[in-house]
């Protein structure tokens, strides 16, 4: 993979890595922003103001308890973020290494205990999990963070695994081998870093699911618990006020599908940029 | 073929077995005592025990690991905590409403996704091509609930054509495909886009292989590789995703039965974890994973079932 990059230097802008790289960027500094500056105080309920349109002094309206849903949406923000990075992460940090290991003893016990291990997670969708979760701990953003990354670790290790499987076929592994490399030290030093584009772009892509995630589990309530604001939460809690005030769904809504749109599109710009033999052809 | 057939027998039963150990202790490790949350807080301590007996919570963990497992496979799954009616009885009628939903939205996202998937390809960087993979785009960033929320706003509340949720039960049949269809459109639409772009980037593919060019030496017209050659192969990977999806829109139903009230397994699941009725959760989950591992297993019988190369292969 890394001489493709090499034989082909010129840097690849497309449409679809500049319009994510800013949706995406937008979302994380509304996130950032929440930590400092909201316009208004989301716990401050207002029975004056409930279900203003957007305009005004609520650029986005209010929502049935005259809170400032511009200033939601930013925490919201914060909420999905915090919960798919450190799902995601989660995953990675406990996936890859499975992965790494699995390939290094191709073939032995330990790959079939990882590999069957992978199985039986896929076995559980992450809806399954984070009810078995629920049902142990109950409800909380902690959880859904626990079951969406449970979720992605077993994505992480077979696509690790895979990946790293073919490149242990290459000849400078097999040089590094005859020079007395470990397997450890190979999968450090060789495979990680040829395979770490394609776990940036995977990552991307499970970071967008994570969000799509982090609002169905937050919608049916076992995600982010009142009063932290979450873009599912403030769906569900819109679902019987819909008629009434469209904007109290539409805006949240509308935050999700830009914010997936956006990692999405970054995900498969990246992807281009990395290796332009992929170019169209993610599925 | 046989050893195939068994090798993936085997992973099946022995998966299953796996997931009812992780599904059974984890629940078991729930703080808590189910027959302490039914009778209230002032309760006998003598009715208490009672209670725990006659729901067999006095018996040692694995002889009711046992008996749950034991049980299942005769098809008793239990008495609900809340019901007091069997388990079986009670997820034989959501899976009624939660079968033929994930079915009629599998349906509908093979119907538009196949071939819009194929049209794509074939008009490969038209503006044919550029459209549909856009709206796949958007369609794959769209949370379904929201979807099936506006839906709702345009088809029941705006339009009036379809009612905003409930379910008739099957004595009508029309009525209740009618209950299912904005359900199955909302969880259809995301499955859809997906659909599209897999296929077309299989198609695309296919469309590069060798066999084909070979095809369109020999004298077969773009239409007839196409159909003959390229098309069947490149169903190859669809099929795989299909059997993903299918998995998860009976899981992700669950959701979805939220937005419109469907008296589905999702109801069911969310009504027993806030009764605590740990029975009824630990078999809706025990049958949607049995569910999961049952279509992977079937769908990677047909794959072997259509390239025989992939009979020999470890995974």
């Amino acid at each position: 993979m890394s001489h493709a990059i090499k034989n082909s230097r010129k840097r690849r802008l497309t449409p679809s890595l500049v319009a994510g790289a800013g949706l995406s960027g937008a979302f994380v500094i509304m996130a950032l922003l929440s930590l400092v500056w909201t316009p208004f105080d989301v716990t401050q309920l207002s029975v004056g103001s409930r279900l203003l349109p957007p305009g005004g002094e609520h650029w986005l309206g209010t929502d049935h308890f005259g809170r400032d849903m511009f200033s939601m949406i930013l925490v919201g923000a914060r909420t999905s973020i915090a919960v798919a990075l450190i799902a995601v992460g989660m995953g990675m940090v406990i996936g890859v290494p499975l992965g790494l290991l699995a390939a290094a003893r191709s073939g032995s016990v330990l790959d079939d205990i990882v590999m069957r291990g992978n199985d039986l997670v896929f076995a559980f969708p992450a809806l399954i999990i984070a009810i078995l979760i629920t049902a142990v701990f109950g409800p909380g953003a902690v959880n859904a963070i626990i079951a969406i990354g449970i979720f992605n670790i077993p994505v992480f290790a077979r696509l690790t695994r895979g990946a790293a499987l073919s490149i242990w076929q290459r000849e400078f592994i097999m040089a590094a081998r005859l020079a007395g490399k470990g397997r450890v030290l190979i999968s450090l030093e060789h495979i990680l870093p040829n395979i770490t584009n394609m776990l940036i772009v995977q990552g991307t892509i499970q970071f967008s699911l994570g969000i799509l995630a982090e609002a169905g589990l937050a919608y049916v309530g076992l995600g982010a618990q009142p009063p932290l604001p979450s873009w599912g939460r403030m769906l569900a809690e819109a679902q019987t006020m819909i008629a009434l005030a469209p904007h109290v769904a539409l805006v949240p809504g509308l935050a999700i599908v830009f914010a997936v749109l956006g990692l999405n599109l970054f995900g498969d710009g990246l992807r281009d940029l990395f290796d332009p033999r992929l170019r169209g052809a993610r599925a | 073929m046989l050893s195939f057939v068994l090798r993936r027998a085997f992973t099946l039963v022995a998966t299953l077995m796996a997931a009812s150990v992780v599904i059974f202790f984890t629940l078991e490790v729930l703080p808590g005592d189910p027959a302490a949350f039914m009778l209230g807080l002032n309760v006998a301590p003598e009715a208490l025990a009672a209670l725990r007996e006659q729901l067999g919570l006095d018996a040692p963990v694995l002889l009711r690991f046992w008996q749950w497992v034991t049980g299942m496979l005769q098809g008793d799954f239990g008495i609900s905590y809340t019901y007091r009616v069997p388990v079986a009885g009670l997820i034989a009628d959501r899976l009624l409403v939660s079968l033929p939903l994930a079915i009629y939205a599998l349906a509908l996202a093979v119907l538009v996704g196949i071939p819009v998937g194929v049209l794509a390809a074939i008009k490969r960087n038209g503006p044919v091509d550029t459209a549909a993979m856009g709206l796949a785009q958007i369609g794959i960033a769209l949370p379904n609930f929201w979807f099936a929320m506006l839906l709702v706003l345009l088809f029941s509340v705006t339009l009036r054509w379809f009612s905003s949720g409930g379910f008739p039960g099957w004595d009508d049949p029309g009525a209740a495909i009618a209950a299912l269809t904005l359900p199955a459109v909302a969880l259809a639409l995301p499955q859809a886009a997906i659909l599209a772009r897999v296929m077309r980037s299989s198609l695309l593919d296919t469309l590069d292989e060798d066999y084909v060019r070979t095809a369109r030496a020999k004298g077969l017209s773009r239409r007839q590789a196409l159909w003959h050659h390229a098309l069947r192969n490149a169903l190859i990977p669809v099929l795989t995703i299909m059997g993903l999806q299918f998995s998860f829109l009976l899981a992700g139903g669950i959701i979805i039965e939220n937005v419109f009230y469907l008296p589905g397994l999702g109801r069911l699941a969310f009504q027993a974890i806030t009764a605590r009725d740990l029975i009824v959760v630990r078999s809706v989950v025990m049958i949607l994973v049995f569910a999961v591992v049952l279509v992977t297993f079937l769908v990677d019988l047909g794959y072997a079932a259509i390239d025989p190369r992939l009979r020999r292969g470890r995974t």
